[in-house]
């Protein structure tokens, strides 16, 4: 009994330290974001700040305008679900429900065009949106994205439609709906679910992108958050607590989503495994 | 396939898709093959062409601008001989180390003890908020993930060094980022502790599948904890095991924003990958045609792997489900 305690406690012990080894860093950055500079001089990074300092954060947050950048990201983040999930619809629609012809040459080929790395894309985009007279805007990563995250989202939903049960669109066809009527007024609510899961992603991972919006982005102004903040590391401006107040305002968005979201994800991802 | 995106990152590569493989039923009518026209249209447009483009390019020299000169494959020939190539390569199987293999291990230990040890013998909760604490750097943007290790690791004004000063540790202070004998390292520091809350998560809910009688039973056997882990639990979740591999090894090759946040591929070449490498080449040199050749091997390695791990996992599916 007394080595089973004795087990139990050094477990826990051994797996805190683990999880508190893995958010230091979190830890690191809160400390120093809120910390006056002088402050960080006389008692270095592990000492609590004297006072909450958030002048550094305010500085900081004009001088990127950091509101600006969050209204980007939002932006481009939102539209890109959105439209995203319009095209996986339509395609999973064609490839799982409407069986079309080819269907499994199609799957392939969103699966693999969902994994190509960036770079063999980005220099023809870049080339061709300035062009067309897109390169510099947000329209050109919101089209770019859209055609990269659907790709995801029609080999996924592919096969949560291709389990679609037939009865119902069946009985759809019965009442004389159309496939266009049967598509919005029974498949997309009853895969609801799987639809607010990849909506979820789709904001996520292009509001984390930064290869192409790095190239794409130049104007200051129509940059994303991890681009704006990306590009000063290494600027003669950054001190200690700059760059903890800037890490602060790039993880905290990131957090939020995480803990919004996170109830969507889950109730998701039980829809899925029950399909 | 959906539990493989719990973790809010990107899974690459998933099972060979059910679809193709059913046998096709009446159709119920109508044209459905019109909803594929603007997806396909637009990927033809996103995808297909510019990478087609690339591989063109990859047979030219092209500064950008003006009209590019065929040249054939001698881009490729030139990589051959490019010691800053070669360098990317051997930086990109460290980084393997860090992303896959060392978070694989990890992840299954882990996932191993909270969910066989931990919730049952400490209770779900804890289990729970312990595996939210590794997860929560994934959450995180790479570039962010940059910026937060490029200051703690940083040589004048970095945590990690006050740190070690403070504690009288002076000698074991290091230009983490800046010294070649230690970047490469650095990084992978880094990239495990980015990566780690992946694999434990999906592995944990592999767990979930794993029959408890099966459990029972090597117990009744006289198996103990390290043995049921190694017999039962992994063999059991290779699926997650296979998907994570094969993603986190991808991730790996495709690297970017870190190594542009935290060194520039440098000192030297020392943190150089073939991503940043190919982008010197776009953007800063102006060697657009070497740098298609570098992004068009990048491509054709990334494909081959994703296309082993579907021929393998596809056959694996086979043996266990029928």
């Amino acid at each position: 009994m007394r080595a089973a305690t004795l087990t139990r406690s050094a477990v826990l012990a051994v797996l805190t330290l683990l999880v508190l080894a893995v958010l230091s860093p979190f830890v690191l950055v809160m400390l120093n974001a809120v910390k006056a500079p002088t402050d960080y001089a006389s008692d270095g990074p592990l000492a609590l700040p004297d006072s909450l300092y958030l002048k550094g954060l305010a500085d900081f947050w004009i001088r990127v305008d950091f509101g600006e950048k969050l209204v980007n990201s939002l932006v481009i983040s939102g539209s890109v679900a959105v439209l995203a999930l319009v095209v996986s619809i339509f395609n999973a629609y064609a490839l799982g429900i409407g069986r079309v012809r080819g269907r499994g040459a199609f799957l392939v080929f969103f699966l693999l065009a969902n994994l190509l790395p960036q770079e063999a894309l980005a220099y023809p985009l870049y080339y061709l949106s300035k062009a067309v007279g897109l390169y510099n805007t947000q329209l050109a990563l919101i089209i770019i994205f859209t055609a990269i995250q659907s790709a995801f989202g029609t080999y996924l939903l592919s096969s949560v439609y291709a389990a679609f049960p037939r009865e119902m669109l069946e009985a759809a066809a019965i009442d004389g709906a159309g496939s266009w009527r049967t598509l919005w007024r029974v498949v997309v609510p009853i895969s609801w679910s799987s639809l607010s899961v990849l909506f979820t992603f789709f904001f996520i991972w292009t509001w984390n992108e930064f290869f192409l919006p790095l190239i794409f982005l130049i104007s200051n102004d129509r940059q994303t958050v991890p681009v704006a903040l990306g590009v000063l590391q290494g600027d003669r401006l950054m001190d200690a607590t700059t760059t903890s107040a800037s890490a602060l305002l790039g993880i905290l968005p990131a957090v939020i989503f995480f803990l919004v979201f996170q109830n969507t994800l889950t109730r998701g991802v039980m829809a899925g495994a029950t399909k | 396939m959906v539990t493989s995106t719990q973790a809010g990152r990107r899974p690459e590569v998933g099972a060979v898709p059910a679809v193709a493989r059913r046998r096709a039923r009446p159709r119920p009518g109508g044209s459905y093959a019109l909803y594929l026209l603007p997806g396909a249209l637009l990927s033809l447009l996103v995808i297909v062409m510019p990478l087609a483009m690339n591989v063109g390019i990859s047979f030219t020299r092209w500064s950008g601008v003006g009209s590019a000169e065929w040249i054939g494959l001698e881009n490729y020939t030139r990589l051959l001989g490019d010691e800053n190539f070669w360098a990317s390569f051997r930086n990109i199987l460290f980084l393997i180390v860090a992303m896959a293999v060392v978070p694989t291990l990890l992840g299954l230990v882990l996932a191993a003890v909270l969910f066989d040890y931990v919730a049952k013998q400490i209770g779900p909760r804890t289990a729970k908020v312990l595996r939210s604490g590794f997860y929560l750097p994934q959450v995180l943007p790479v570039a962010v993930t940059g910026i937060v290790w490029g200051w703690i690791l940083n040589p004048s004004f970095g945590a990690l060094n006050a740190i070690l000063t403070n504690a009288g540790l002076d000698s074991l202070a290091r230009n983490w980022l800046g010294d070649p004998a230690y970047a490469l390292y650095s990084v992978m520091v880094m990239l495990v502790w980015f990566q780690l809350g992946y694999p434990v998560v999906m592995f944990m809910s592999g767990l979930q599948r794993v029959d408890p009688s099966l459990y029972e039973a090597a117990s009744i056997d006289g198996a103990g904890w390290w043995q049921r882990f190694w017999r039962i639990a992994v063999h059991q979740i290779k699926p997650e095991i296979y998907v994570v591999l094969v993603t986190t090894t991808i991730a790996a090759l495709k690297v970017f924003g870190q190594i542009f946040v935290l060194t520039r591929g440098g000192p030297g070449n020392a943190t150089l990958v073939p991503s940043y490498f190919a982008y010197q080449n776009f953007f800063e040199r102006a060697q657009v045609g070497y740098g298609s050749a570098i992004a068009t091997v990048l491509t054709v390695i990334i494909v081959v792997l994703a296309v082993v791990f579907l021929r393998i996992q596809a056959r694996g599916e086979r043996r266990d489900l029928l």
